[in-house]
């Protein structure tokens, strides 16, 4: 197998370096691309320009405007409110941060490679980094780890199906779920993530149900696809480049960056998008009032003025500033939680693992038109072998 | 050995003594309130920001161009922000105090 598998070329390339006003069509609205580093960081920077508290689902690219009615929290709320959201979570949100947690982590890897390796073969999106997922999703909202399966059920994406990308009758179903568990919990509170949330004071009252409802479905949406996509690109680059499996073995001091650079090159989430408040402009050119921007974390993570030889992956790359994350006051709250994970995966795989053959695999790419983006794979079946 | 003074935003004053990794791996081992150090310093996050007195600022070596970039942005900047961690800790920084921004 070629090393051509792993390899993520970056469609915004030209575009970047170029003056014209670039688009991606999203249900026939065009929508602004916003391309280099600094400007990215500098649109995500400028919330009153540029906000999140637009109607629920349209800072989404695609959007999700025709789907869902509910706002997501804190996602879709602009300053000051926001961060009376944010700091309500953002303790809860940091447990994966606590050694405690790194270790249930890594327990849970192993215990998945475990199985994988006792297998003839196995199909990483759905029956190895999906699993795993919903797994560690259980820690994260301190349920029980059966609860796991009924998400594991869902697929990769909680409102995409296989034939539809976006899929108002799963939207529904995942809120009918949602108000089912506050419902549950409410009767019997526990130390769960619904049980916490219907007990913190905000701003003197208690959170309502659609509050709740609108912080888990983030919870559930922002964490799904982007997580099964790290895990499964990053085990592609492992299966591809074997000598980077022995020298994480060697220097686990460098799984940090590691981690930090396949988040880069990978960019799990290709972009997001921000509503202009008033007729303005970027990079010069007009954006009316209304009009959606999109910053595109994926072409600022390959920006040739920040990243020294940015279309390589450096397991060692010393400053690295990139995107993938997020900027600004609303970067990733999940990203703690997506950090453990991939740490766990880097450091766990090269104790049990010697290499990984791939047997087949199909690229998933998303449709942007003249930016068609490899983001991930819709399946990938390999052989792990182990450490002897 | 390096005697290293961090000041918290509700204005506790920790001192440790240090000789090695840099401002943000001594901040985030000692549990110092307000650095976070989310990335594992790799200058991507900066959630380790602090604020230095100005004659210590200028004694230790500018901030790289990438690391003001990611500063440009960041809330409670001073003319003397630096991020964590990219201060390695040397002997040179005995006595030094750095100060955590309100966020």
């Amino acid at each position: 197998m070629t090393k051509d598998v792993a390899e993520f070329s970056d469609p915004f390339a030209q575009a970047r370096i170029g003056t014209e006003q670039k688009f991606v069509d999203d249900q026939g609205e065009n929508i602004t691309l916003v391309l280099g580093h600094r400007d990215v960081r500098k649109c995500a920077h400028d919330h009153r320009r540029f906000q999140s508290g637009a109607e629920p689902g349209r800072i989404v690219i695609p959007s999700e405007e025709n789907i869902r009615d509910l706002r997501q929290i804190p996602f879709e709320v602009d300053p000051p409110m926001h961060k009376d959201y944010r700091n309500l979570l953002e303790d809860w949100f940091r447990r994966p941060q606590q050694k405690a947690y790194q270790n249930k982590i890594n327990e849970l890897l192993r215990s998945s490679l475990a199985n994988a390796l006792a297998s003839e073969q196995v199909e990483l999106v759905h029956d190895f980094s999906l699993p795993l997922q919903s797994r560690a999703l259980t820690f994260l909202l301190n349920l029980p780890m059966s609860e796991a399966e009924t998400w594991i059920s869902w697929g990769t994406h909680v409102f995409r199906s296989d034939d539809n990308p976006l899929d108002d009758d799963k939207a529904n179903h995942l809120v009918e779920y949602l108000q089912a568990q506050i419902e549950k919990y409410e009767a019997s509170p526990g130390k769960d993530i619904y049980s916490v949330l219907l007990s913190l004071d905000f701003q003197g009252r208690k959170l309502t149900h659609e509050e709740i409802q609108g912080i888990m479905m983030l919870t559930f949406a922002g964490g799904r696809d982007t997580v099964v996509n790290a895990l499964t690109n990053s085990l592609a680059y492992l299966a591809a480049h074997p000598e980077a499996i022995t020298r994480l073995r060697s220097k686990p001091d460098m799984i940090n960056s590691a981690v930090e650079e396949l988040v880069r090159y990978f960019a799990p989430l290709t972009q997001m998008g921000r509503v202009a408040t008033e007729d303005t402009e970027v990079c010069g050119h007009a954006v009316a009032q209304n009009a959606r921007i999109s910053l595109c974390w994926a072409s600022a993570n390959r920006d040739e003025n920040v990243f020294e030889d940015p279309h390589e992956v450096k397991l060692d790359r010393k400053v690295n500033p990139h995107l993938s994350f997020g900027f600004g006051v609303h970067k990733c709250l999940g990203a703690h939680h997506a950090r453990a994970i991939l740490r766990g995966m880097l450091h766990v795989l090269p104790q049990m693992v010697e290499q990984i053959e791939i047997i087949d695999y199909e690229e998933k790419i998303e449709p942007w038109k003249g930016f068609e983006r490899k983001v991930g794979y819709e399946k990938m079946t390999v052989r792990f072998h182990p450490k002897s | 050995m390096a005697k290293i003074t961090f000041i918290t935003s509700d204005q506790e004053t920790i001192t440790i003594e240090a000789s090695g990794g840099s401002i943000m791996e001594l901040a985030v081992n000692n549990n110092i309130k307000g650095i976070n150090g989310d990335c594992g310093g790799v200058c991507s996050c900066a959630t380790c920001h602090v604020h230095l007195q100005p004659d210590q600022y200028k004694k230790l070596d500018p901030a790289s161009e990438l690391e003001q970039d990611m500063l440009e942005f960041e809330e409670a900047t001073t003319p003397y922000s630096r991020l964590g961690c990219q201060i390695p800790i040397s002997d040179q920084l005995d006595g030094f105090v750095f100060q955590i921004p309100q966020t």
